[in-house]
């Protein structure tokens, strides 16, 4: 074990507290047994709280334990999967022959003995927030709704809601790898909304890092500044008009803008897919794929981010990969399946939601990197456009590139002054056709560290994203107000 | 051979822990616990890529103590698990505060009996991994040899679940009932003049595995879709009728269930919130909400509170009849459940559809595209909905329509119309209900919707 068990931090009786290398070892052999050229353990413990006030009132708490083992035996590309919450030795080892079957037939492979891989801590926290008391984290709650509420009168409405989970992993490999994560994660999020005449409108703010409730003391993350935010939002949008349709130019805002990234290029550089062929970044490798002033890394080593990972979930160190260099094609996000295709080095970048899932090439923290414009020469060189300032969310098609993304709230851009607030409205592209259109970075990069949570094949994962400002030249504004 | 999920032995786990939670001191509790089995396989290009089976099983629990609410989840299922789960539980109460609303249904509320809908298919169990690639070998190469414009496959995915469900409450109910769900997902890839590959799939969805169309069907079906695409090219911003056909139609359905949820109503998040007794649809729309159906996707014989369920009309001839609600939210608006709880082990009751259907027109889905010019909708992309303001923007895929028929296939298009002014504008409802989903619509006309194009 790289950092021991049953340390005081730990938020409840840990019961991984029994495995260690002799059982892996065993359950790694009997997973083989049957053929296959690789396998691996993925022991899972998480506990969960939750809290949320609606109405200035506790509604309702929750917690939540689950414990479980997931097996994965590999035989060329294919992969058979098998999971268990119950951690006797019985169901274990039946779930070890459960994942081998799909190797039958195969030859077996004996696994190498296991050497523990310790790496530093970027998310050293130094108490779990789940062990201080109820009573701290309602006070949060209340000091988030209080301030949007005394923010406008026209503030009717407020929801806040603190999350806080604990997770221990501990992953054994039969190539001889074992790795043990602690992986911290807090979140805090308020909705407001306001009312005025019959108008009405509503307004998110949120954080969410690896992180105890020293979180909270961070600037810009004291519970007041997202209650005054989110009421912020709320009121500004009120009387928000309806938005242009049609290409346009638009600026990003830092930060949140990172929403395109991850899906304008972000997912089609999984190596999954380019390794089955099924994106159109395959065999763009060394080729220009955006603008030069664009260079794009995947960086899972920011402290305390929340797409941070010490080990993914592969047992593979994170780090912080290369994608795209001066508008450059560099490289793939692997797991172990396509690196080996590839003939790589694994890249860290094998996560799955939990045991229950097989491991997927996925990002971590994906950011564009600074440039040197001053973000408001960027917005003075817009005559007419849109400014992007937070988004909800946003979805891509691999195979064609094809993207679109939701503001929440953006802004008319007239003679290089931002002007009136615009309704909800989504942005479309193709991904390397608006990378290529990025024609101004801004020096002012920002990590955003928002509440984003990445989904593919079915799977949930906490992620980062962080741009400077960054002027797109051309992109499709899908308002309701044609020319 | 798998464990068969136990609609009996849940509802035994059910009924022990909820007396350990009143032991413990609960003054009101209820229990869900689910019972599950999956399996899933994956084949690509002909090869086997992932065989996933496995069983899973968790309780959640909601105990209330001065009108005080927790709700705690565990899969440890031994005895003394369970009341040391209770304890914390009931313990973990003592956060909340106080809510004069937050209670369990009355108890001449709750169920009295249990209907059997026919949700479980005794051939299911049989229908194992060897079976299952079986099935998605023959649907990605019905696909694959269709048209050699086929070159890759994003693979065939076949799957099985069965589960049990049970659910005891001290308010007065115990009950149990099990579920079948068979599925096969084809998923091609062609290659376009410009470079640029275009995806495409179709699905077959049962209870029973006899209710599965042939997997040659789905293949040729998600073939002829991905290279209908090819070619795919934007327009000019425009507008025009939209035609949106079942599956994106589906998408515009499952956001209005939200906005007539109870939760959302009472929260101030739907713009529909004082619409009850108004148009708020063209009058060729009626939606209900149909827990009942026999082997229907989303049927259920009793809510997530172990209340009846029971058929709802929730918009007649496009005026808004019935909010859905679960106990809480019936409270807050001075009324009473429509039956309407969902629950899962992870999280307390709110309130969820069931079978939400658009009922089915009279015209013909093909007479619908007859308009000089319009947009027919494959597809629909992204979260831009914003239920408080009705402000609907999503990206979209589909086909221009010229003089009545199909032109050429469109990508990289956003839609934009108010959702109100959307379901209001309505004019012309399919008759091809698509009853796959527990989301149920047939095509839909809009007379005039926004596209920003090129």
């Amino acid at each position: 074990m790289s950092r021991p068990f049953g340390s005081s931090e730990s938020p409840a009786s840990n019961p991984l507290a029994g495995i260690d290398a002799t059982v892996a070892e065993h359950l790694l052999g009997e997973a083989l047994a049957s053929g296959g050229d690789y396998a691996d353990l993925y022991f899972e413990f998480r506990c969960a709280a939750d809290f949320s006030l609606e109405e200035a009132r506790v509604r309702s708490v929750g917690r939540v334990l689950v414990v479980g083992l997931g097996v994965r035996v590999l035989r060329g590309d294919a992969t058979g999967y098998a999971y268990t919450e119950e951690l006797s030795s019985d169901r274990m080892l039946k779930t070890a022959r459960t994942a081998g079957q799909i190797a039958a037939a195969g030859r077996a492979v004996a696994p190498v003995a296991l050497t523990p891989f310790d790496g530093g801590d970027i998310y050293p926290v130094s108490e779990s927030s789940l062990n201080r008391p109820g009573a701290d984290k309602v006070a949060l709650l209340r000091r988030a709704d209080a301030a949007a509420r005394t923010y406008d009168p026209r503030i009717v409405r407020v929801e806040a809601a603190l999350a806080e989970e604990w997770r221990e992993v501990l992953i054994f490999t039969s190539d001889g790898r074992q790795a043990h994560d602690r992986q911290p994660m807090l979140r805090l999020g308020v909705h407001a909304v306001a009312e005025e005449g019959g108008r009405r409108q509503g307004g998110r703010s949120g954080t969410a890092l690896r992180r105890g409730l020293d979180l909270f003391a961070l600037p810009g993350h004291e519970p007041e500044d997202h209650g005054r935010e989110a009421a912020r939002i709320a009121v500004a949008m009120l009387h928000a008009q309806e938005a242009p349709a049609g290409p346009m130019q638009v600026v990003l805002g830092p930060g949140e803008s990172g929403i395109l990234l991850h899906e304008a290029v972000g997912h089609g550089l999984e190596a999954d897919f380019n390794r089955k062929r099924t994106s159109n970044y395959t065999d763009q490798i060394g080729q220009p794929v955006a603008s030069r002033q664009c260079t794009v890394v995947d960086d899972a080593t920011v402290g305390h981010a929340r797409g941070s990972i010490n080990v993914d979930d592969e047992g593979n160190p994170g780090q912080r990969n290369l994608l795209i260099e001066d508008g450059i094609l560099r490289g793939y996000l692997q797991d172990r399946i396509s690196a080996r295709h590839f003939r790589n080095q694994a890249t860290g970048n094998g996560r799955r939601e939990s045991f229950r899932c097989q491991p997927l090439p996925r990002m971590t923290n994906t950011m564009l990197l600074g440039g040197q414009d001053d973000p408001a020469d960027i917005i003075r060189s817009v005559q007419r456009g849109v400014y992007a300032k937070h988004f909800s969310g946003g979805q891509v098609n691999i195979a064609n590139g094809d993207f679109v993304f939701s503001l929440t709230e953006s802004y008319l851009i007239e003679d290089g002054k931002l002007t009136a607030p615009l309704r909800g409205v989504n942005l479309i592209g193709n991904g390397p056709e608006v990378l290529r259109q990025v024609t101004m970075v801004g020096h002012d990069f920002k990590l955003s560290e928002g509440t984003w949570t990445c989904g593919k094949d079915g799977q949930s994962v906490p992620v980062g994203v962080g741009t400077p400002t960054l002027k797109i030249a051309r992109i499709t504004v899908g308002g309701t107000r044609t020319p | 051979m798998t464990k068969l999920p136990d609609a009996r032995r849940c509802q035994e786990w059910a009924e022990e822990m909820l007396s350990y939670a009143l032991d413990a001191g609960a003054e009101g509790a209820e229990v869900l616990v689910r019972d599950g089995s999956e399996l899933e396989v994956k084949v690509r290009l002909g090869e086997p890529e992932l065989v996933k089976e496995a069983g899973s099983r968790g309780l959640g629990l909601r105990v209330l103590r001065d009108h005080r609410v927790a709700l705690t989840y565990s899969s440890d299922f031994t005895p003394a698990a369970m009341r040391q789960f209770a304890r914390e539980s009931v313990e973990l109460c003592g956060l909340a505060e106080p809510d004069p609303l937050a209670d369990l249904p009355e108890r001449h509320e709750m169920a009295r009996e249990i209907p059997d809908l026919d949700l479980w298919d005794e051939a299911a169990p049989a229908f194992d991994a060897t079976q299952a690639l079986l099935l998605a070998r023959q649907g990605e190469q019905a696909a694959m040899q269709l048209d050699r414009r086929v070159t890759n496959s994003e693979g065939a995915v076949a799957s099985r679940v069965m589960g049990a469900t049970a659910f005891a409450s001290s308010a007065g109910f115990s009950g149990g009932y099990r579920g079948t769900s068979l599925s096969l997902v084809v998923a091609p890839v062609c290659d376009d003049a410009d470079g640029k590959k275009r995806n495409g799939h179709y699905w077959t969805a049962s209870r029973f595995a006899a209710g599965l169309l042939d997997p040659e069907t789905v293949g040729l079906q998600a073939a002829r879709r991905t290279l209908a695409k090819l070619g795919s090219r934007k327009i000019a911003t425009c507008q025009v009728p939209a035609v949106f056909a079942p599956e994106a139609a589906r998408s515009l359905l499952g956001q209005l269930a939200g906005v007539v949820s109870g939760g959302a109503v009472w929260r101030k998040g739907s713009y529909l919130a004082s619409r009850e007794g108004t148009a708020v649809a063209s009058p060729l729309v009626t939606v209900m909400d149909h827990p009942l159906l026999p082997r229907a996707p989303g049927s259920r014989p009793f809510d997530g509170e172990g209340l009846s369920t029971r058929p709802n009309v929730v918009v007649s001839q496009g005026v808004l009849r019935s909010f859905l609600c679960d106990v809480y939210s019936a409270r807050k608006l001075g009324r009473v459940s429509t039956g309407s709880a969902g629950r899962g082990v992870g999280g307390g009751p709110h309130v969820s559809t069931s079978n939400f259907i658009l009922l089915a027109g009279k015209t013909p889905a093909a007479e619908l595209e007859r308009v000089p010019e319009g947009l027919y909708v494959t597809d629909l992309m992204g979260f831009g909905f914003n239920p408080v303001t009705g402000d609907w923007s999503q990206g979209a895929n589909g086909f221009w329509i010229d003089n009545g028929s199909r032109a050429h296939p469109v990508s990289e298009i956003t839609l934009s119309i108010n959702f109100d002014d959307l379901w209001k504008t309505i004019d012309g409802v399919g008759d091809d209900l698509d009853a796959r989903s527990s989301v149920q619509t047939p095509t839909l006309r809009v007379s005039r919707i926004t596209v920003a194009g090129t």
